[in-house]
Parts: C-alpha cells; sequence; structure tokens
C-alpha cells in the first residue's frame, strides 16, 4: 500500500504541466502549428468574430459606435419582438414549411434508395440514378425562374390545368399555394441526391441475411422490413438528427426569390424577416436579435434530439 | 423437392410484376426530372412569336431560330456576369483547395495535441452561427463590401469539405509519413511531395464541391455588390429571371416582337447558364458520389 502511494505520487509529481507539453509538442510538429494558423484564422475571424458581435441584439446599433461602444438596451428587442405581431406569423410559417418539407422531403429518398436498390439492370440502375442526381446541380436561380415561369399565369401548369377545364391559378398570389411550390421543389431537387448516402448504406447490408430470409420463404416486402430497414436504420437515425436540428431554419434565398408582399402572410420566415429587418431597414440590432432566437432554439433542439437518440436507440453525433 | 420448385416459380412471378412496376415508376420519375429541361431546350431554340402563341407540352422546338441565343450574346451584363464568376471562380478555388488541405493534413496527424480542440472549434461553427446581421457587419467592417473578395474569403473553408478530407487523410498508412519524416522531409513537404499526389481523387472532388458551391452562389453578391459591373452570372440571372428585368435586353423591333423575345430570352439564358454543368456533370458524377460516400463514413 505504501509503496503504491508514493508511486502514484510519483507519477503526478512527473507528469509535466499542459504548457510544458505543449511546448514539447510544439517542438516536434511545428510545421503543423504553421498549417493551421490560416485555418484557425479563418474560423475565428468569419465564424467566432460574428458570435461575439451578435452582442448588438441586446445593444441598440450603430455604426459610429460600433460593436462594442453602442449602448446596452437589455433585453428591449427580445421583448419588442415576441409582442410583435410579426412572431407568431414567422413562427407558425416557418414550422409549416420546415415540416412539411420534413415530412414530405425526408422519406422520399429512402423510398427511392430502396427502389433503385431492387433494380436488377445495372446500366438502367445508374441510368435512373444519373438522372435523379440532376436536379441537385441546377443553380436555386434558375430552379426559381423555371418556377416562376411553369407557373405563372400563362404558364405550362395553367395551360395543363386549362386543357382540362379546369381555372387558371395565380400560384404567386394565393398564398396558400406557397407551401406546395415551395414544398415540391424541394423534393423535385434533393429527392435523388439524398439517395446515395442510403444506397451507400444498403451495400454494407451482408447478402446472406436475405438468402437466409428467402429460405424462410420471407416475401419481398417482408425482406424489406426485417433486415434492409434495420439496417439503414442508423444511418436514417444520424441523418434524422442533423434534420430536426434545422426544423426552425428556412433558409432564406429559396424564399427570398420566390415570395413577394402580397403572399407576405404565408410565406414569410424568420430567416426572410432577419433580411428585411437587417439589411434593408437597417436595424441592424432587431434583426440580429430574431437571428439569435433562431440559432439558440435550433441548437437546443439538435442538442436535445441527439440526447433523446443517444438515450434510446444509442445513434448520437457525438 | 416439387413443393420447393412451386415456390420458385411463385416468387418468380411476384418479383416480375414487382420489377415491371418498378421501372414503370422509375421511367416515369425520370420524365419529371428531367422534362422540365427538356422544355427550356426546346423553347430556347423556338421561334419567339410561335412560342408566345403556344400552349401546354413542348416535344420539339417550334420552327428553329438562335434569335435568343444571339441576344444574350450581344448582352453586357450577361458576358460580364460569365466573366466575373469564371474569375472568383479560380481566385476561390486556389484558396479553397489550399488552405481545406492544410487543415486536413494537421488535423489528420494523431500525434498531434491540439486536435481535438481544434476540431472542436471547427465542429461548432456547422451547428452555431452568430448569423445574417453579425456577419454582414463583419464584411462592412473588413473593408470587403462592394469587392469581389466578398464573395471568395468569407467561403474560403466549408467545414464539411475540411472534415471530408481530413477523413480521406486519415486513411493514408501511418507508415507513408513515417517513412518521408525518416528521410528528413518535412511536414510541408510531405503534404505536398506525397499526399496531394495521392489524393487526387479526394482533390477533385474538393475541386467539384467548392466550384459548384461558387458557380451557384448569388445571395453573397446580392447582399455586398452595388457595383452591376462585379456582378456574377447568377445575379445577373435573377435580374432577368425572377426580378423580370429585360429592358436592357432587347434593343430593335417592336413592341409586340420585343415581348415574344423577351420570353424566349429567358430560356436562352437559363441554357447559358447551365450549360457549363450539365457538360461535366455525367464525367464527373462519379467523384460527386464519391465524395458523399467519404463524408458518410464519418457521419
Amino acid at each position: 500500500m505504501q509503496i503504491n502511494k508514493s508511486n502514484a505520487v510519483n507519477t503526478i509529481a512527473k507528469k509535466p504541466s499542459y504548457f510544458t507539453r505543449l511546448k514539447k509538442d510544439y517542438k516536434q510538429n511545428k510545421y503543423l502549428y504553421f498549417m493551421l494558423i490560416p485555418v484557425v484564422a479563418y474560423f475565428l475571424i468569419f465564424y467566432y468574430q460574428p458570435m461575439y458581435g451578435v452582442q448588438i441584439a441586446f445593444k441598440n446599433y450603430s455604426f459610429k459606435y460600433g460593436i462594442w461602444g453602442s449602448p446596452w438596451v437589455g433585453l428591449k428587442h427580445f421583448k419588442g419582438f415576441f409582442d410583435s405581431y410579426y412572431f407568431f406569423r414567422l413562427l407558425r410559417n416557418t414550422l409549416t414549411l420546415s415540416l412539411n418539407d420534413l415530412v414530405w422531403g425526408f422519406p422520399a429518398p429512402i423510398l427511392l434508395a430502396l427502389l433503385i436498390n431492387e433494380i436488377r439492370n445495372n446500366s438502367f440502375k445508374r441510368i435512373v440514378q444519373s438522372v435523379t442526381y440532376l436536379p441537385h446541380f441546377i443553380s436555386l436561380i434558375v430552379v426559381c425562374g423555371m418556377l416562376k415561369d411553369f407557373f405563372s399565369l400563362n404558364g405550362l401548369v395553367n395551360n395543363i390545368i386549362q386543357q382540362f377545364g379546369g381555372e387558371p391559378i395565380q400560384f404567386f398570389i394565393k398564398a396558400d399555394m406557397f407551401m406546395p411550390i415551395y414544398v415540391g421543389s424541394n423534393v423535385w431537387q434533393q429527392l435523388g441526391w439524398g439517395t446515395i448516402i442510403y444506397l451507400s448504406a444498403l451495400t454494407g447490408i451482408d447478402p446472406e441475411l436475405y438468402e437466409a430470409a428467402r429460405m424462410d420463404g420471407a416475401n419481398k416486402f417482408r425482406q424489406i422490413i426485417n433486415i434492409t430497414l434495420p439496417g439503414i436504420m442508423s444511418t436514417i437515425i444520424i441523418l434524422f438528427i442533423l434534420r430536426t436540428g434545422k426544423i426552425l431554419t428556412v433558409g432564406s434565398e429559396k424564399v427570398l426569390l420566390l415570395y413577394n408582399p402580397t403572399i407576405y402572410e404565408k410565406a414569410d420566415v424568420i430567416s426572410t424577416f432577419v433580411y428585411r429587418k437587417g439589411l434593408e431597414e437597417s436595424n441592424y440590432s432587431y434583426a440580429a436579435t430574431v437571428g439569435l432566437f433562431n440559432s439558440v432554439i435550433n441548437f437546443i433542439l439538435l442538442i436535445a434530439v441527439n440526447n433523446l437518440s443517444k438515450k434510446y436507440t444509442e445513434n448520437s453525433l457525438w | 423437392m416439387v413443393g420447393g420448385n412451386h415456390m420458385k416459380v411463385k416468387t418468380s412471378i411476384g418479383e416480375k410484376i414487382f420489377t415491371f412496376f418498378n421501372t414503370l415508376l422509375m421511367l416515369l420519375l425520370m420524365v419529371i426530372m428531367l422534362y422540365p429541361f427538356l422544355y427550356v431546350v426546346f423553347a430556347s431554340f423556338s421561334e419567339s412569336n410561335q412560342l408566345i402563341q403556344h400552349s401546354g407540352f413542348l416535344m420539339h422546338p417550334l420552327g428553329f431560330s438562335l434569335d435568343s441565343y444571339i441576344a444574350v450574346f450581344e448582352n453586357r451584363l450577361i458576358m460580364s456576369g460569365y466573366g466575373n464568376t469564371i474569375i472568383n471562380l479560380a481566385i476561390a478555388l486556389v484558396l479553397n483547395i489550399s488552405l481545406t488541405s492544410l487543415g486536413a493534413y494537421a488535423l489528420s496527424r494523431k500525434n498531434f495535441m491540439l486536435r481535438r480542440p481544434i476540431m472542436l472549434l471547427i465542429t461548432f461553427t456547422m451547428f452555431f452561427s452568430g448569423g445574417l446581421i453579425p456577419d454582414y457587419l463583419l464584411i462592412r467592417a473588413l473593408g470587403l463590401y462592394n469587392t469581389r473578395f466578398a464573395l471568395i474569403i468569407p467561403s474560403a473553408i466549408s467545414a464539411y469539405n475540411l472534415i471530408l478530407m481530413r477523413t480521406s487523410f486519415e486513411n493514408i498508412p501511418d507508415s507513408m509519413f513515417e517513412s518521408a519524416k525518416l528521410d528528413g522531409a518535412n511536414d510541408f513537404t510531405i503534404l505536398l511531395k506525397i499526399i496531394i499526389p495521392i489524393s487526387m481523387p479526394v482533390v477533385a472532388v474538393m475541386i467539384l464541391f467548392y466550384g459548384v458551391t461558387q458557380w451557384n452562389s448569388w445571395f453573397s453578391a446580392y447582399i455586398y455588390l452595388k457595383d452591376r459591373a462585379l456582378w456574377p452570372l447568377q445575379l445577373v440571372l435573377r435580374e432577368i429571371l425572377i426580378a423580370n428585368n429585360l429592358d436592357n435586353m432587347t434593343t430593335s423591333a417592336d413592341n409586340l416582337d420585343k415581348a415574344a423575345l423577351a420570353e424566349s430570352i429567358k430560356y436562352a439564358t437559363i441554357m447559358v447558364a447551365t450549360l457549363p454543368i450539365l457538360f461535366v456533370y455525367p464525367s464527373l458524377q462519379k467523384y460527386f458520389v464519391k465524395g458523399v460516400m467519404i463524408g458518410a463514413v464519418k457521419g
């Protein structure tokens, strides 16, 4: 006992301090430190400086005094935002778009991957993949340009509606039409590309499992339920966690390109509101407040869902 | 024996029916994915007068005319947009690839003491950010506002791409690094002379990911560039396709022809802006897929 104890004391005393070890590491890996200077500088300047700058949410920002010098106002902007007419509308629209996007956009690539996986003819399989990946590479501007054209009053979609005897619809003036157009085109853009990750997970499933199931007389549907889905379940869960962390994020870009003031009631989301308040009306502090509210909620959601998944499924991001 | 045979036939009939409907569904899906582009192709080559009177699906060009393409190539804003995008792309790629490989290399070394804390610093930025307004104020404070560097420097490194490249470097056997070290090579030399040459596939993936992002990006340009002469192609496209601003596009011709031509110019513009991507896409697709796969290993 005595000897052991003194040994332990000795090793503690011998273990060099963090700083000494760092110095030694620097001597050994000097070039790695040089390599990381521009990289770390980049992340500090372009990611961590804005996190420091977000304090203007608690200030009245003016260019004259800068981030540090502008006067503190506490939670005034938060209170203003929560009490405003916009708060509920933005929350509702953001959630409506993103939940619908989740409900339609998340299972679709899984389903398609399962179907592609069943194609036995390899060259047909490759063609299907190439064609369905394609929309992912088309620029958002072009996608939205095509949407505006096809769904315009004299556009292709209305032509078809009229040929079937229907009344033409003013898609971009009817607020209720915004969600289907937004979500539908998102699915169109991302459906094929989203299958890649599942298809690669599918190749990892042991073919003997299918062989055994066939021996037991399990049909295709049972094989999918009992072998295929469990085989890609961890991929599905990880992607689902990542997706949930973004449940209150509806990117401003596509909405900005598609909406107009007549349909703000249904189409205006948190990010587009931040854009208008901040960059069009120069109301920097107020806009930063709304943005910060959004980031914090997203981050909390991500952590919560990740912890739930860790607890119940042993899948986790970190 | 007989029972076994019977079962085999039964499943194969079921499978045949499934394969038939699956093939049908896939064909339908491909039509949905491709037809919008085909419509644009047909419309762009159509006679604008016929196009404006037409309604419904297009199965071929209506007549044949290159007028809209001529108008596009005569348009100064589109051409300067093209030029700007190419210049930005070239500068950005040099910066993207060099910084990303430096970071990926250093963070792939397992004996490096700061590996974990710096990875944490970088990964955190994927999940939390200051937001649009602090970003905007930063760009102004740095003097990047209304310069092309506002589209290049703030997107110099993507955390996702860096992690992807690092994963690929980690899979290179340690012995390669050690033998080079024993020969007296330093880390810069190892990266440049050994690692990059054997990692060309992942470098290709990086060039493609960064390249397509830069080619397609418009929002930074929209908020940071006031000067039209600096506009990249996508922002010019936005003006034509979204804001419907074709005033300076059509020069001669009377009003009716002008309206008709304006419609087909839109389609030609989409073609001209999308062709480079459609052109390189088939040959590079496997690299894109490879990129997603490497990323998937680490989740």
